[in-house]
C-alpha cells in the first residue's frame, strides 16, 4: 500500500495543525518577549486555517480512507471535526484575558491546545483500533498537563492528578477491550469487524472487550458511572482550561463513540444499546440531582455537563439516524451554551481576583445587568426552556428516543430535566432577588464580550433558521448508515 | 507434560489486569504505586495482544503493543512530572493528601 499525495490531501488538517504546533513551539522557545500572546495571536490564526481546511477536504464519493485503511474522511467526520475547531478557536481566544490577570499567560498552553486539537481530530477521523488508541492518547496527554497547568496552585496540580490516574485507567480499560475485540475478530480495521460481525454470531470474549471498550470512552465523555474525576477536575483545573475541557473533547469523545458503535459494533446492536441506555439515564439523573448542593459554579457546570452528556447519550442509545442527527445537533447547542456560560465565569472576579463561589452572583441584575441577563438567557436555555437553543436539542433527542419506542428513557429525560431546572433557575433567582454581594469587575474584554454576545444571539435566534444546522446534522448522520 | 497454549496467556494477562485495576483502588499509600499500577494494566494489555497476535499468525497485534509501549513511556512521563509539581505544592504524595476537592 504506498502512501500517494491523494492520500495525503485527506489528512490536510492533521498535517497542517501538527506541522504548524511544532513551529509555535520552537517560535515560543526561540522567542524572549511576548512569546505567550505572540503565539496565541498565531494559534488562533492556526485553528482558523485549520477549520477552513477541514471544512474543504471532501472526498469525490463521499467517503475515502487514507493511510491503509486508519484514517477515515466523511461528512461525519466533516461535522464533527468543524464542531471541534470552533469550540477549541473560540475557547481559546477567551483564555487569554484571564490567563494575563492571573500571571500565567505562558506559550506553552496554545501549543498545548493545538497538541489536545490534534489529538481530537485523529479521534474523529479514526478508522481503526490502533488509531483511535493513539488520537486519544495524543488529546488525553495534553489535557493532563492543562489541567495541572497552574504549576504553582495546589489546586490545579491536584486535578492534573486526579484526571491523570483517573485518564489513564481509563486509557487501560478500553485498551484490553481492544485487545479483546482484536483477538476475537482477528483484525482491528473497523470495516474488517464490521464484516466480521456481520456474519458470524458475536463470540462471549467479544462481548466483554465490548464493555471495556464502551467503558474506557464512557470515561472519556464524563458518563456514569465513569463520571468521578470530573467535578474535581472541572473544579481545581484553571478557569480557561475548564472551559476547553467542557466542549472540545467532549465533542470529539462523542463523536468517537458513535463512530465506534455504529461503525465496526454496527451489527451489535442489541449488544451494546442496553449498556448505552443505562448510561444515558444514570447520567441524566446524577446530572440532576448532584448539581443541586453546589455552591462552585464550576462544580455545578461540572455536573451540568454530565447530565447533558446523558441527554446527548439518548441519541446514540436510539441507535438510528434520527437519534445521531439529534445528538450531533445536541452537541452543536451544547457548545453555544457552555461557551457563553464559561465566558460569564471568566469574567467573574472581584477587585482583580477569581471568584467562583454561586454566591458572588448574588444581586448580579443590580450591580451589571447586561451580564445577568445573559446568563440568566444561558441557563433558560441549559434548562430547556422554549424559544431558546437549548429546548430544540432535547426536544430532537427525545423525540427521536419517543419515535423509537424507548419512552421510558424519554421520560427520565424530561423528568431529570425538570429536576435540573431547578438549579439553572437558583442561579437566576440569586441574580435577580438576592442583595447584591460585591460588583464584579468591568469591562470584561472586547473579545469576551464578542463570544458572549455571539453566544446569546446563537441560542436566542436559533429557532428561527434552525434549518442550516439541523440539515447538517441530519446529513452527517446519514452516512453513518450507509 | 502439557503445551502453553493462547489461554493460559490470556488468563496471566487478566490476572495482571485486575492486580494492576485494584492497585489503584485499594492503594492508600502511595502515589508512585498507582503509577506502576497503571504500567502494570498496560503490560497485560501487550501480553495479551502479543498472545493473539501469535495465535492469529497476524502481525497487527504486535504492532499495537509498539505503540502502546511507546505512549506508556510518554505517559509515565507526563505522570511523574505531574507528581512532581504536586510534590512542590503539597509536599506530600500520599495518596490520603490528594483531598482538597471533594464532593
Amino acid at each position: 500500500m504506498s502512501l500517494a499525495m491523494s492520500d495525503l490531501t485527506l489528512a490536510l488538517p492533521e498535517l497542517f495543525l501538527a506541522g504548524a504546533a511544532m513551529l509555535l513551539l520552537m517560535l515560543g522557545v526561540f522567542r524572549k518577549e511576548d512569546s505567550a500572546r505572540v503565539v496565541l495571536v498565531l494559534a488562533l490564526l492556526v485553528l482558523t486555517v485549520t477549520l477552513v481546511l477541514a471544512y474543504g477536504v471532501t472526498p469525490k464519493t463521499g467517503r475515502a480512507t487514507s493511510f491503509g485503511g486508519l484514517f477515515l474522511v466523511d461528512d461525519f467526520t466533516r461535522f464533527a471535526k468543524v464542531l471541534v475547531l470552533v469550540a477549541t478557536a473560540f475557547t481559546l481566544a477567551i483564555s487569554r484575558t484571564w490567563m494575563e490577570k492571573e500571571e500565567i499567560a505562558r506559550f506553552e498552553y496554545p501549543v498545548l491546545v493545538l497538541f489536545a486539537t490534534l489529538g481530537m481530530l485523529m479521534m474523529i477521523s479514526a478508522n481503526d483500533l490502533m488509531a483511535l488508541y493513539l488520537g486519544l492518547e495524543t488529546q488525553s496527554l495534553a489535557l493532563y498537563v492543562m489541567a495541572a497547568y497552574h504549576r504553582d496552585n495546589a489546586r490545579s496540580t491536584e486535578s492534573g492528578l486526579k484526571y491523570f490516574v483517573l485518564g489513564a485507567l481509563a486509557s487501560g480499560l478500553l485498551l484490553y477491550g481492544a485487545s479483546l475485540v482484536y483477538g476475537f475478530v482477528g483484525a482491528t480495521n473497523f470495516e474488517t469487524i464490521a464484516k466480521a460481525l456481520a456474519s458470524h454470531h458475536a463470540p462471549q470474549g467479544l462481548i466483554i472487550g465490548l464493555a471495556f471498550l464502551v467503558a474506557g470512552l464512557a470515561f472519556k465523555v464524563a458518563a456514569v458511572p465513569f463520571h468521578m474525576w470530573t467535578p474535581d477536575v472541572y473544579e481545581g483545573a484553571p478557569t480557561p482550561v475548564t472551559a476547553f475541557f467542557a466542549i472540545g473533547p467532549k465533542i470529539a469523545a462523542f463523536a468517537l463513540l458513535v463512530r465506534v458503535l455504529t461503525g465496526p459494533f454496527g451489527p451489535m446492536v442489541e449488544a451494546w444499546q442496553q449498556l448505552v441506555v443505562f448510561l444515558a439515564a444514570a447520567s441524566m439523573i446524577v446530572g440532576a440531582f448532584a448539581a443541586i448542593g453546589q455552591t462552585n459554579i464550576k462544580r455545578l457546570m461540572a455536573y451540568s455537563s454530565i447530565g447533558h452528556a446523558g441527554y446527548a447519550l439518548v441519541g446514540l442509545a436510539v441507535g438510528n439516524r434520527e437519534g445521531i442527527s439529534g445528538l450531533l445537533l445536541y452537541l452543536a447547542i451544547y457548545l453555544a451554551m457552555n461557551l457563553g456560560t464559561f465566558g460569564i465565569i471568566l469574567a467573574m472576579r472581584v477587585k482583580g481576583r477569581a471568584v467562583e463561589g454561586i454566591s458572588d452572583l448574588a444581586g448580579l441584575a443590580r450591580t451589571s445587568p447586561m451580564m445577568a441577563l445573559m446568563l440568566a438567557v444561558f441557563m433558560f436555555s441549559m434548562a430547556g426552556i422554549p424559544p431558546l437553543a437549548g429546548f430544540f436539542g432535547k426536544l430532537y433527542v427525545f423525540l427521536a428516543a419517543v419515535n423509537a419506542g424507548h419512552i421510558i428513557l424519554a421520560l427520565i429525560g424530561v423528568l431529570s430535566s425538570a429536576v435540573a431546572a431547578y438549579y439553572y433557575l437558583r442561579i437566576v433567582k440569586v441574580m435577580y432577588f438576592d442583595e447584591p454581594a460585591e460588583a464584579l469587575d468591568r469591562p470584561i474584554g472586547p473579545t469576551l464580550a464578542v463570544v458572549l454576545a455571539g453566544s446569546l444571539v446563537f441560542i436566542v435566534f436559533f429557532f428561527l433558521v434552525p434549518s442550516p444546522l439541523v440539515g447538517g446534522a441530519e446529513h452527517a448522520a446519514s452516512v453513518l448508515f450507509h | 507434560m502439557f503445551a502453553i497454549g493462547l489461554t493460559h496467556y490470556l488468563v496471566v494477562a487478566a490476572a495482571l489486569f485486575t492486580l494492576g485495576v485494584l492497585g489503584i483502588f485499594l492503594n492508600r499509600k502511595n502515589v508512585i504505586v498507582i503509577l506502576m499500577s497503571i504500567e502494570l494494566m498496560l503490560l497485560a494489555v501487550n501480553l495479551n495482544l502479543v498472545a493473539f497476535s501469535t495465535h492469529l499468525h497476524d502481525l497487527a497485534g504486535q504492532v499495537f503493543s509498539m505503540f502502546i509501549l511507546t505512549v506508556a513511556a510518554a505517559e509515565a512521563a507526563i505522570g511523574l512530572a505531574i507528581v512532581v509539581v504536586f510534590f512542590r505544592n503539597r509536599g506530600t504524595i500520599a495518596v490520603e493528601d490528594i483531598s482538597q476537592m471533594k464532593g
